[in-house]
């Protein structure tokens, strides 16, 4: 009852114009940014942290803009994969398999509103879980001493590579760039500065945002560069609308099913959207009656889209509490927490209660702006989608240096962005994947942060890391999370190609 | 006749001419002017900013703004470097400051830097320093931590939410010392990234002890979760703080407010920087001001001018010894 009343409070928060308008605001550039091919919701997010720094907003404003472009890209993932089969972002990828070929048949207007609906019950579904669980999880945290912290970490990075990742050797070593990067800057336990060559701007060590906004952002216009910036990319045509309620009745029990699954799958560290997607596609194509699967059924849209967005806001429940990020796009909402002063964990429930719970309204608010944007005004988004990026990329430039510029004020922090560009497009090329660099920077320092505390207070002893039943747990799962995919990954791989392939032979 | 008469014109005219000088000489401040906060938004040095900024224009100090520029790095050495080479004598720059920024000067934390580049123009209120225990902690009185500490100083652990050699952990080694504790770099201090993830340890049941303001505490103080030992101030904090003894009552002079105030760039206008010492004690007297403080949590801390410069002067110097005593510098 205590939630109900607090979330109450966050109503008051998100309803006010100003949060209503940053919800609208950021729904729109997320659905925008999802639905440009390669654009990500990380990079999304990236893109727009800069945005937020600039116009000077309040963390609580900040937040909802942003949490409203990461939910916003999860729904514009689904449209580039229906209408060009391409998907906007990976999760959106099992979109494609039923979505493409519905466009084909000429429901490309079916096949959107199914999946925009989907989505509505797969975010909203979602968030009803956070709000349990958060506040549950944020009371049990405290039971976590830095030995338990560490174990945490050591999981997060266990399952970074996750069951999608594809090579696991590359992911590692994006952590350990990442870990590396971060040990630039004074230690905080000794005082001792490290690799700083008495640079002053080097003291508190690289910036997450530069990192982030230089590897996502600036890596994008080098990528677009490339391209030659080229033209819109050719579509299906659209046709009118023509959805019975019986229709939406049908695939109600693939979202709610998928919803959860998706949710479960993004509370779980590195585990995140694509698995979510994934695993509540296979589930319904497995339990569900024949059906056209693969061929354009609807339940094969609603199921993945479900999935993604429940798992997208599920990813939020352990970045909220623990600190520790679900998923590449909270790890970078977490930076962007950080950078604002707040810091993530049980006190956040606490002390900053009125913005995690406007947030978490926002989202309710934002989620049923997106539903009314992605079903009447689609055909924008549509013919959005082939707006050249050469107009678009300039905006995103000016914006990513003037919101740089605008944290710190130095100069060296623009050199810096620009090089970080420079290295996320050389990683890319090379097909090294960029979010395990961001978590590298991030988790790093409390990693060592959190195994420095547990020997400092057991005396130096380490046995201390696994004394107690919850650490011992947390161990556990680190050892599956790296062994695991390492055995299931490529079968799982195999399975994802092949019904891939299914649909572009068919 | 003539004579006096020129004369006295003379004296008067000479006297008006005196009067316009002198008022040449007294310093007008721009429309505007620029308040720099060594950190990102949302700190402490961000809010010390944008607050007194507020209070400035809605007190008619300014009839343009006070903009706040954030300039985060090397904890305030990238602003302090920026004002002593780039802005030395800009006359409307003035830049947030606390006993952080002291406590690096003083431990040579900016590298080429020293507290007399700048003119310190005052403090606005402080927030003091707190040692506390968990609920189910058995230490019920800042003596009894003292003593376990002197029977052996790694008994007791301490959680702070600033880096190893900050003002966090410097105010459990200058209380330890006036309580004349031996061996003060036996004492265990653990730093966390802030003093909220260093307050769940503590109340977590992980840390034995937290070290950090008094306006971090209060939620927890409220909840009944955390146990305040003792309040680093001269005399009691006022309600609701007042039921929290402080060090002095049991024997322990040890008092720690982390202050809150500004510094202008060293070849400012010796005019210029009276108006602002002048303009921060009016400043400090505005019931405006008295409600943002009662609203924050900011403690009754006022100096200004050659008193603060004398106050900043000490403080620089008795972190220096103690961080030389115990090992912190060389």
């Amino acid at each position: 009852m205590d939630t109900m009343s607090l979330l109450m409070q966050g109503f008051a928060v998100a309803l006010t114009p100003e949060s209503i308008m940053f919800a609208v605001i950021g729904a729109i550039l997320g659905t925008l940014i999802g639905a440009l091919p390669g654009l990500g919701p990380a990079n999304g997010v990236a893109i727009l942290i800069p945005l937020a720094f600039s116009l000077g907003l309040s963390p609580t404003s900040s937040l909802i803009l942003l949490t409203s472009v990461y939910a916003g890209a999860m729904y514009g993932g689904r449209i580039s994969s229906i209408l060009l089969n391409i998907p906007g972002d990976e999760p959106a990828m099992m979109t494609c398999l039923d979505g493409y070929p519905m466009a084909v048949k000429g429901k490309a207007a079916e096949a959107l509103a199914i999946s925009a609906i989907a989505s509505f019950i797969g975010s909203f579904i979602a968030t009803i879980g956070l709000v349990i669980l958060a506040p549950i999880l944020a009371k049990f945290a405290l039971k976590f001493g830095p030995s338990e912290y560490f174990a945490l970490f050591a999981l997060a990075f266990a399952t970074l590579g996750g069951i999608t990742g594809k090579n696991q050797f590359k992911t590692l070593m994006a952590a350990a760039i990442g870990l590396m990067i971060a040990t630039v800057g004074i230690d905080i336990s000794t005082g001792v500065q490290r690799f700083t060559y008495n640079t002053l701007e080097l003291f508190e060590g690289i910036d997450f945002i530069i990192a982030i906004v230089g590897l996502f952002a600036i890596s994008e216009l080098l990528f677009f560069l490339e391209r030659h910036a080229g033209d819109g990319l050719k579509q299906v045509a659209i046709n009118k609308l023509k959805l019975s309620p019986k229709d939406i009745v049908k695939v109600l029990p693939a979202s709610f099913r998928g919803a959860v699954l998706g949710f479960v799958a993004g509370v779980l560290p590195g585990a995140g959207a694509s698995l979510g997607s994934f695993i509540s596609y296979t589930l319904e194509k497995r339990t569900s009656d024949k059906g056209e699967f693969g061929k354009g059924d609807p339940r094969g849209v609603a199921a993945p889209e479900a999935g993604n967005n429940g798992a997208a806001s599920g990813a939020l429940v352990p970045m909220l509490t623990l600190g520790v990020p679900g998923s590449g796009t909270t790890a970078v909402l977490l930076a962007m927490l950080i950078s604002l002063n707040i810091s993530p964990g049980p006190m956040l429930f606490q002390q900053n209660a009125d913005l995690v719970w406007g947030v978490i309204a926002a989202m309710f608010v934002g989620n049923l702006v997106l539903l009314l944007l992605n079903i009447p005004m689609v055909g924008i988004f549509v013919k959005l989608l082939s707006i050249p990026p050469k107009y678009l990329m300039p905006v995103v430039t000016l914006i990513a240096s003037v919101g740089i510029y605008s944290v710190s004020h130095s100069a060296l922090d623009l050199y810096f962005m620009v090089g970080f560009g420079v290295l996320g497009y050389i990683f890319r090329k090379v097909d090294i994947p960029l979010v395990p660099i961001i978590l590298g920077m991030l988790l790093g320092p409390e990693m060592e942060k959190s195994l420095r505390h547990a020997l400092v207070l057991s005396d130096g002893d380490w046995t201390v890391l696994f004394n107690s039943g919850l650490s011992i747990g947390l161990w556990t799962v680190a050892i599956l999370g790296l062994v695991l995919p390492i055995i299931i990954g490529p079968i799982v791989r195999a399975k994802m190609k092949r019904s891939k392939d299914t649909v572009k032979d068919s | 006749m003539l004579k006096t008469l020129s004369l006295k014109s003379v004296l008067i005219t000479g006297a008006a001419a005196l009067t316009i000088a002198g008022q040449a000489h007294a310093f007008e401040p721009a429309r505007s002017a620029e308040c720099i906060a060594p950190a990102n938004p949302g700190g402490g040095w961000d809010f010390t900013c944008r607050s007194v900024g507020k209070v400035l224009v809605d007190q008619k100090y300014f009839s343009g703004n006070v903009q706040t520029v954030n300039m985060s790095g090397a904890g305030g050495g990238v602003a302090f470097a920026h004002t002593v080479s780039k802005r030395a004598s800009d006359d409307n720059l003035i830049v947030a400051a606390s006993t952080a920024t002291t406590t690096r000067l003083a431990q040579g934390q900016f590298p080429g830097m020293n507290a007399d580049q700048v003119k310190w123009v005052g403090t606005l209120g402080a927030d003091y320093g707190i040692i506390a225990v968990g609920k189910e902690s058995k230490y019920t009185s800042l003596s009894q931590v003292i003593d376990a500490l002197k029977k052996d100083p790694g008994a007791v652990k301490f959680a702070g939410g600033s880096a190893s050699g900050g003002w966090d952990h410097l105010k459990v080694l200058m209380t330890a010392q006036k309580a004349n504790v031996e061996k003060l770099p036996n004492i265990r201090y653990l730093a966390f990234s802030g003093g909220s993830e260093a307050l769940v340890q503590v109340v977590g049941g992980h840390v034995d002890a937290f070290t950090g303001d008094i306006s971090e505490v209060k939620g927890f103080m409220d909840s009944g979760d955390l146990r305040v030992l003792a309040v680093l101030s001269e005399e009691r904090l006022p309600a609701p703080f007042d039921s929290i003894p402080t060090a002095m009552e049991q024997g322990i002079d040890s008092v720690a407010p982390n202050w809150r105030g500004f510094y202008v760039p060293g070849k400012a206008d010796t005019a210029s920087y009276d108006w602002w010492v002048d303009t921060i004690d009016e400043l400090y007297t505005t019931q405006e001001w008295k409600d943002v403080m009662t609203k924050n949590g900011l403690m009754p801390f006022h100096k200004s001018g050659a008193k603060f410069t004398e106050f900043v002067k000490n403080q620089t110097l008795d972190i220096k010894i103690l961080s030389q005593d115990i090992g912190l510098i060389r």
